[in-house]
């Protein structure tokens, strides 16, 4: 076992990140400004920016998961049990001890069992909610009655879009931890980030040149 | 010295003649209400192929409106019948829903409350001659269509719609009491030989000769119709700006032998036909006629949308922001208990308001009571579905359930005909009959001494008004608070002035009261209570984290 610096977040996965985070951003700016949260734009314009930004990362969403499917980088957010409750501790109690994280980055398990679990239930609960009731009360006129319906679909919408916004702050507190902030970020930048290969997958991966690769220096 | 002094006296009066004197009240017995100093027409309708100035039957002389009329209808062979089939003629609308009997022939309104058994005033604004008090009123009622036959059809004024001069003037058919009956004083003789040549499809002052006056004023009764519509400009009204597309009312209001499109006893609340085949649509004079079903060009986000709303929201509600915005006031309370106010024995008035337009507005009459009135007013709105229920001569109502809606009407969120509507809200205190707790007819208009504009005695003028309608009096009348309900569809202003959508879509906006459906952008608040613990939960989870971390990194540190 030896630890590589190896192309990890390929270019279309840093571009999905960083595309959703800056849709996402906007999303919650002007959904705030839809529900009169705070009043910097009109509302005609929140919801026409809103709009927009939504059809857009329901587009990107779906190049995603095609992109997830074919490629199998789907197995990354397979949710395990072997070494969560070990990473789970280091968070509550290993952190303030000064101990190591626990988890070493394997080639095909770019995510701590934790990180894959948040993400998995962000993919699978968070953002299919937002995104069902978000198509709905956009299509409010094809299937509106008077009644509350619009109030419930809302409901849903604005309360899975706040439990992301809660999500968006762990996530951004987390890069806080273990090395240095810029240290986290820095992967989903350059993509590069230290893996540890089996001597078989490092040779696999010289040999084939399927994953780029840094000598260590 | 003396010239000195003769220049101080002669500047002394020069000053007291420039003040101007103790302004003399105009005499209370004036009923000028609907004073016309601009007469002159205010479209011209070119497209006619036929020039009546060269008719020889309308070479005249005419002795007077009827001998008109008879020339008229030697062409216009059906008009005459047509007319007397119109609900201008019969002032009688048999809803065909509820079966209620409607219309100015029957209805108790909350202004001068009653048409019935004031014929004689009200009757200046019925398209007809001849009125005779002793055929045409009495127990048994209007007579009007009684005189639906060939031999009558002289009676129909043509003029009152069709003059194009603007020298035609209808005065009312009977002789008021003293104390109201200068009208029109001053005025030149009609020139009916003059007025037949100049005949036309109707402008807007021939239809606003009557509508803009309603309730006994300019502008007192709509809040969307007054005379400032004569001439609008494209801020008031975007269809009849007179620069611009001067639409006469005709435009919408499309006629069909004489029956005129868009009556209120027959609203369409929601269109859902839209523009129908092309020139087909003769039966509403809604925006979807002209407009269609998505009036909204499908270009934007935002216009995508506004079309989404065209199914609960009337046009009206966004494109008309406020009424009486042309500088004419309308009248927005009536209090009928202060009549009769007199100053030693005679009636008076008080003008403590002035309008956009400068002109001073009676805040109270002796011979009608005190009166608010209001400018660029925010509508009231409301979900309607286009059905009102009147409260009719002989309805009963318990005056302890609060204000009797004298044209309550149906409509909610669930109720998918139901449209949010603006409308202006009318609120009178008027008598009402407190034995059978019915509204009143009261006989104001007379030159007899049961007449209130002359005795200011609501207990004859009731007694007398229910007997001329046959119809019960306890002879114990009270004061009841009557709200009535105009829904607004004038005075469209341009596209650029429509409201934004924040005025709706906002906590405190136009629609804070509609409380019976989700509104974005106003409701569920505490939605974001919840959102706001659950974010203020995670900043305070990973703050927590974060200082556990450096005070246990400082323990490291120290140890």
């Amino acid at each position: 076992m030896s630890t590589r610096i190896i192309m990890v977040y390929s270019r279309f996965e840093r571009f999905w990140h960083w595309t959703q985070m800056a849709l996402i951003f906007t999303l919650l700016f002007t959904g705030l400004a839809v529900r009169g949260v705070h009043g910097m734009i009109g509302f005609d314009t929140a919801v026409t920016v809103h709009t927009w930004c939504a059809l857009a990362l329901i587009a990107l969403w779906l190049l995603a998961i095609f992109w997830h499917f074919t490629t199998g980088t789907w197995r990354h957010y397979l949710p395990t049990t072997q070494g969560l409750w070990a990473v789970a501790r280091f968070y509550a109690w290993g952190i303030f001890k000064g101990e190591h994280h626990p988890y070493r980055k394997a080639y095909w398990r770019k995510h701590n069992p934790l990180q894959a679990l948040a993400y998995l239930s962000l993919k699978l609960v968070l953002f299919p909610a937002v995104w069902l009731s978000g198509l709905l009360y956009l299509a409010y006129d094809f299937w509106g009655t008077a009644g509350g319906a619009l109030g419930w679909v809302a409901a849903v919408h604005v309360l899975s879009a706040y439990a992301i916004l809660a999500f968006v702050i762990a996530h951004i507190y987390l890069l806080t931890t273990g090395h240095s902030f810029a240290e986290h970020v820095k992967p989903m930048l350059t993509g590069y980030d230290e893996v540890d290969l089996t001597p078989v997958e490092e040779a696999y991966l010289r040999e084939s040149g399927a994953v780029a690769m840094k000598e260590p220096s | 010295m003396i010239r000195k002094l003769a220049v101080m006296l002669w500047a002394g009066l020069w000053l007291a003649a420039a003040v101007p004197a103790q302004e003399t009240p105009p005499p209370a017995a004036d009923m000028r209400f609907r004073i016309v100093d601009d007469t002159t027409p205010s479209q011209r309708d070119s497209s006619s192929t036929a020039d009546h100035t060269k008719f020889k039957e309308l070479q005249g002389p005419f002795a007077d409106g009827p001998a008109v009329t008879r020339a008229c209808l030697a062409c216009h062979t059906e008009a005459g019948k047509q007319v007397q089939a119109s609900l201008h003629w019969t002032w009688e609308y048999i809803d065909p829903r509820s079966g209620a009997k409607l219309g100015k022939r029957h209805l108790v309104n909350n202004f001068c409350t009653n048409a019935r058994g004031n014929e004689g005033m009200c009757a200046q604004c019925h398209a007809s001659y001849g009125w005779d008090e002793k055929k045409d009123f009495g127990a048994a009622g209007l007579k009007w269509q009684e005189r639906v036959d060939a031999g009558s059809a002289e009676h129909v004024d043509c003029l009152v719609c069709h003059d194009r001069s603007g020298g035609y003037y209808k005065v009312p058919p009977t002789e008021g009491n003293e104390a109201c009956s200068v009208m029109f004083e001053g005025k030149a003789p009609i020139d009916f030989a003059k007025v037949a040549q100049s005949v036309g499809a109707p402008g807007r002052e021939n239809c606003g000769a009557c509508h803009f006056y309603g309730g006994g004023g300019d502008g007192v009764k709509h809040g969307d119709l007054d005379s400032s519509l004569k001439r609008p400009d494209r801020a008031l009204d975007v269809h009849m700006d007179a620069k611009g597309l001067n639409f006469a009312c005709s435009q919408c209001h499309v006629s069909d032998r004489h029956r005129w499109a868009g009556s209120r006893y027959n609203i369409t609340a929601k269109d859902i036909e839209g523009t129908g085949k092309p020139g087909m649509r003769r039966d509403v004079a809604t925006c979807e006629s002209c407009h269609g079903l998505q009036p909204h060009p499908n270009d934007s986000v935002a216009r995508v949308k506004l079309n989404d709303h065209v199914d609960r929201v009337a046009c009206q509600t966004c494109h008309i922001p406020a009424m009486a915005r042309g500088g004419v006031a309308t009248m927005t309370q009536w209090d009928w208990r202060t009549a009769g106010r007199t100053k030693e024995g005679v009636g008076y008035k008080e003008h403590d308001y002035t309008q956009g337009n400068g002109t001073a507005r009676d805040t109270y009459k002796s011979i009608k009571g005190s009166f608010v009135y209001g400018e660029n007013l925010t509508p009231y709105y409301a979900w309607f579905d286009g059905q009102m229920q009147y409260t009719t001569i002989d309805t009963r109502f318990d005056p302890a359930q609060g204000p009797v809606a004298i044209n309550g009407f149906s409509g909610a969120a669930a109720n998918p005909d139901a449209r949010i509507w603006p409308f202006k809200r009318m609120q009178t205190v008027q008598p009402y009959d407190k034995g059978n707790n019915t509204l009143v007819y009261m006989h104001l208009w007379g030159d007899d001494a049961d007449a209130f504009w002359g005795n200011y005695d609501f207990g004859r003028a009731i007694r007398a008004g229910m007997e001329r309608g046959g119809l019960p009096y306890s002879g114990e009348y009270g004061f009841v608070e009557t709200l009535s309900y105009w829904p607004i569809t004038h005075m469209v202003a341009p596209k650029e002035n429509a409201l934004a959508c924040n005025e709706c879509h906002s906590r405190d906006g136009r629609l804070s009261e509609l409380k019976d459906f989700y509104l974005p952008g106003r409701d569920g608040r505490w939605l974001d209570w919840i959102g706001l613990l659950l974010v203020g939960g995670a900043l305070l989870g990973v703050g927590g984290h974060a200082l556990l971390r450096v005070w246990s990194a400082k323990g490291r540190a120290a140890a």
